[in-house]
This record gives structure tokens, C-alpha cells and sequence, in this order.
């Protein structure tokens, strides 16, 4: 038995059980999901032994690898796009001196994450509407490349925050011009910074739904789309392994992010 | 035109997020007051029917009339969301708490373990609820199992339902500010409050919580935001009868086809999120100036 005064002096009784409450509430939902996807009978309630057979069956869907193939082409375009202009925009304002109102390009890069999905998902359509722009998923790469940006920003901006300043006066002093300093040493420096940032502009983009569903026009279904139909007319297995493979994606890349955002 | 070369950098993102996030905004500013047009879209005639809809209908004798049907959508919104909040209050405090009490290589796996559910797709999350709580999910089959009941108590579809998936999906939103402000917490302030025989219920409410509130305060705000214009929970859990304000804003755009009505809704949920930012404003403000130690 440890009694009270042995303890931290902060402990404070059942805060550890909520805890562990907490993490069962965030997890046991998602554990029971991957579980029933490789169950063996329709059933999303009662197991009756392990089947890969609704994985087979999805990705044998032909509606699905379509799907799929949009999603991906999607998050690649947009994560390039977004990450390219995180990049610029980062080194910009961390570097350069001459720029005024950083503070406001700041905000303003930021602003995607303030405003509500809904809110974007209709003023995005709303203006693709109004100026007559129907490019098929084009639309949505745009639409997407926007919500990404401080996304991929906010891990570079850490990341060249934590870069010494004086490697690239260094560079400089030794006669290296600013495109062969900015290639050699900040870009390099700022790396795992890029990769981090871009890895999290991918997974959101691939996970994202209400601004697609509005923007996106007929034909250009991507996974959680599809996924939102079949939810629509019921609980299928089906939907329980498509969801299972974007939930892996997405931890992965999660985690790849993280292990890049504290690289030293 | 020299000045304008440093701003090469800062240009491709800056031009993206105002032609494609602001001038929509402006748009839809400018859509609210104009008049529907026949089959979507909108016709250019000044109009403020659009915000008149929101409290007035017209009856069958062309009467304007006071009308409460989106009022109670609003309402329920806020309680919704508000319900939401307190919940991931609850939960995530004493979360937050425990969490930064750990020595520092467990906090950063537990915080990593908060971070990743939000990372994955937000339409599964709230689908894994629908296995969870429909008549034939697991609660019930569990309850019925056990013998506590005979038929299936009904929770998906409900308001609460709604509630419950918002915190499961905003929950890491609460605990992480607060987790930010107990970190820096000095544990010599709750050290003084115990020597000078405040017992741990005390010390918490005076001690812990005011120094946590620029935290909670944060964290209520993060949730409430998003609570308020959710459109997924809405619709998978609450079967798309309980609307709330972003499934009617959804449905404006869509089926009902009323895109300056859609468009003054859209107004009405950026109103709240402006007050709610500049609360946050004013609560870091407070906080900048505050208590130091």
C-alpha cells in the first residue's frame, strides 16, 4: 500500500483511471473496427474467425481502385504544391529582412485553419462556380493545395527557426552566392523540417471530406467519398477494410512526420 | 519594383489562399444579400430575404410571420457544441493533468498517442461510432448479453449521439493547451498551497485551475469552433434529421438549392467564429501581461 504522502505531491485520486478511460475512448473504437475487418462472416458485431476475404473483395471493386487512384493523384499533386509554396513562403519570412508585415503573412498563411471545413467546403464552391472553372479534379487539387499549406508550413517554420542563422552568413562570407547557399545549406538544413510538413499536407488531403464532397463533380470520387456512400446505405465488412488501409496510411505517415520533425 | 523582388518568396502561398480562401469569403459576403436564382446559383437582385428567412417565413397568406424552425437548429448547434465542450472538459483535464506529471519520455508517447487519432480520416472515426451504438452494435449486444435489458436501447440517432462523436473527435483540441499550461506549471506553487494546509481539492480549484484556465480557455474555444459547423457527426450520427447548422448550410448548397439563404447561414457561423477568435485574443492578452513566476 503507498500511502499519500509518498506519492506526487500533485497525484490526485481517479485522475489515472480517467485517463486510462481516455485512451480506451479514443482507441477501442478504431481497435474494433480493424478487428471486425478481418472478420469471416458479414458481422461488424460478433466475431467468427479471421478472413481477409473483404479486403479482396474491396480492392477487387473496380469503383473503389478508382477511387483510390483519384485520392492519391490528389494528395501527390496538392502535398508537391502546397509544400513547394510552404517552403518559399517559410524562408521568406524567416530570412528575409526587407519583407514588411510578417506578422500578417503569417496570420494569413495560417487562416485555412481557422475557418470551419463547412465554410471553405461552400465558398470554395461557390467561387469555382462563379467564375466558370470545372477542370475535373483539378478543382479539388486547388481547393486542397490551399487547406494544405499550413500544414506543411507550421513543421517547416519550426524547423528553420531551430536552424542557426550563421551556418548561412558562414556560407556567404566564403563567396557562395544566395542560390548556391540557399541549395547547399538552408535547403538541406531545412530537410527534415520539408519532409515532415509534407507527409502531413499528404495525410490530410487523403483523409479529406466535406470540402471534396462539395468541390468535386461528377466522376471525381475519391476513397472517402466512396467510403461516405457506402456508410450512407448501411455497415457493410467492405467499408470496415477500405477504412482500415486509409487508417494505416495515415498512422504511418504520422508517424514518419514525427521521427522527421525531431531528426536532428 | 526592387521591393517587390523580396516578395517572390512569400507570393505562390499568399496568392492561393486570397484568390482561393478570401475572395470566396467575399463571395459568399456578397451572395447572402442577393436572390436565389431558379435552379441554384443566384440571380443579382439586392435582396435580405436571406437573413429575414432566418427568424421570418411567409405563411399562406403571404403574412410575414415570427418562425423559430432555425432558431432551434441554431440553438441546438450551440447546445450541442456546448455539451461537447464540457465533455471534453471532463475528460481531457484530468487527462492533460496526469500526462504532465510523467517523467518527459512518457508524456511525449502519450501526447503522440492523443496526436494520432487526429491525424486519421474524421468520416472513419465517426463510423466506428456507428458500429458502437447503433440497435445491433456492441453496447447493446453487450447489455442484452448481460441480461440488463431486453430490447436495444436507442443511442445512434440521438442528440447525444451528436455529442458524443464531436468529443471523440475534438477531445485532443482540449487536452493539448491545457497539457501546455500545467507543463509550465511550477510545482512549488502547489508545494506552498499543501504546506500551508490546503488539502488536493483545494490546491486544485485554487491553485491549479486558475494558473490552467488560459489553457481550458483555449481548448474551449478549439472545440467549440469546429462543434458548431460540424457536418459529419451531425449526419452519420444524428441521421441527418437532427440538423444542425453545418448540415443546413450543406443542404442549402446542395438539395434545398438556396444558395444566399446557405450563404447567410455561412455569415452566421463566421460571426461566431470571429467573437470566439477575438475571446481567444483578449484570454492571450489577459495571459501575456498576468502571473509570472
Amino acid at each position: 500500500m503507498i500511502r499519500s504522502s509518498d506519492r506526487d505531491i500533485r497525484w490526485l485520486p481517479g485522475f489515472n483511471w480517467i485517463t486510462l478511460c481516455f485512451f480506451l475512448f479514443l482507441y477501442l473504437p478504431l481497435i474494433i473496427l480493424v478487428v471486425f475487418s478481418f472478420n469471416a462472416t458479414r458481422s461488424a458485431t460478433v466475431w467468427d474467425g479471421f478472413s481477409l476475404q473483404w479486403y479482396v473483395k474491396a480492392f477487387s471493386n473496380d469503383d473503389i481502385q478508382n477511387a483510390a487512384k483519384n485520392s492519391l493523384i490528389i494528395a501527390a499533386v496538392s502535398t508537391l504544391f502546397s509544400t513547394v509554396f510552404a517552403t518559399m513562403a517559410a524562408i521568406a519570412l524567416g530570412r528575409n529582412r526587407e519583407i514588411k508585415h510578417k506578422t500578417a503573412f503569417g496570420g494569413l498563411l495560417l487562416l485555412p485553419l481557422m475557418i470551419p471545413e463547412i465554410v471553405t467546403a461552400v465558398a470554395t464552391l461557390t467561387f469555382f462556380t462563379a467564375i466558370n472553372l470545372s477542370w475535373g479534379i483539378g478543382n479539388i487539387i486547388i481547393a486542397h493545395t490551399v487547406f494544405c499549406i499550413p500544414f506543411a508550413y507550421l513543421p517547416i517554420q519550426a524547423r528553420l527557426r531551430g536552424v542557426d542563422a550563421s551556418l548561412e552568413t558562414a556560407a556567404r562570407d566564403l563567396y557562395s552566392d544566395r542560390r548556391t547557399t540557399l541549395l547547399l545549406i538552408t535547403l538541406p538544413l531545412l530537410a527534415p523540417g520539408i519532409f515532415s510538413g509534407a507527409m502531413l499536407a499528404f495525410i490530410i488531403s487523403l483523409d479529406d471530406f466535406i470540402i471534396t464532397m462539395m468541390v468535386a463533380e461528377a466522376g471525381s470520387t475519391t476513397l472517402p467519398i466512396y467510403i461516405y456512400g457506402l456508410v450512407r446505405t448501411g455497415v457493410t465488412p467492405e467499408v470496415n477494410a477500405v477504412s482500415t488501409v486509409l487508417l494505416g496510411i495515415s498512422v504511418i505517415a504520422v508517424l514518419v512526420s514525427q521521427w522527421f520533425a525531431k531528426k536532428q | 519594383m526592387e521591393r517587390l523582388r523580396h516578395y517572390t518568396g512569400v507570393l505562390p502561398a499568399t496568392f492561393m489562399i486570397v484568390v482561393f480562401m478570401l475572395a470566396p469569403l467575399t463571395i459568399i459576403f456578397v451572395y447572402s444579400f442577393l436572390t436565389p436564382g431558379d435552379y441554384g446559383g443566384v440571380k443579382f437582385e439586392f435582396s435580405t430575404e436571406a437573413y429575414t428567412q432566418l427568424l421570418f417565413q411567409k405563411n399562406l397568406f403571404d403574412e410575414v410571420e415570427f418562425d423559430t424552425s432555425y432558431l432551434t437548429i441554431a440553438f441546438r448547434s450551440i447546445w450541442v457544441a456546448t455539451v461537447a465542450v464540457v465533455g471534453s472538459l471532463a475528460l481531457g483535464f484530468p487527462a492533460a493533468y496526469y500526462i504532465a506529471q510523467q517523467p518527459e519520455s512518457r508524456r511525449n508517447t502519450l501526447l503522440l498517442l492523443i496526436t494520432i487519432p487526429f491525424w486519421t480520416n474524421l468520416l472513419i472515426r465517426t463510423y466506428c461510432w456507428i458500429l458502437v451504438l447503433r440497435d445491433t452494435g456492441l453496447i447493446n449486444n453487450l447489455l442484452i448479453g448481460l441480461g440488463v435489458t431486453d430490447e436495444p436501447i436507442k443511442m445512434l440517432y440521438t442528440e447525444g449521439a451528436i455529442a458524443l462523436g464531436l468529443v471523440y473527435t475534438y477531445v485532443p483540441f482540449m487536452v493539448l493547451p491545457i497539457y501546455a499550461a500545467l507543463e509550465r506549471l511550477d510545482k512549488r506553487l502547489i508545494e506552498a498551497s499543501r504546506d500551508l494546509y490546503a488539502n488536493r481539492w483545494t490546491t486544485l480549484r485554487h491553485v491549479t485551475l486558475p494558473l490552467a484556465s488560459p489553457g481550458i480557455v483555449a481548448g474551449s474555444i478549439l472545440v467549440f469552433i469546429p462543434a458548431l459547423g460540424a457536418f459529419i457527426a451531425p449526419d452519420l450520427l444524428g441521421g441527418g434529421k437532427k440538423l444542425m447548422l453545418g448540415s443546413l448550410v450543406q443542404l442549402q448548397f446542395s438539395a434545398a438549392r438556396d444558395w444566399p439563404f446557405g450563404s447567410a447561414l455561412t455569415m452566421v457561423i463566421m460571426s461566431a467564429v470571429l467573437i470566439c477568435l477575438l475571446l481567444f485574443a483578449v484570454n492571450q492578452r489577459r495571459n501575456e501581461g498576468g502571473f509570472q513566476h
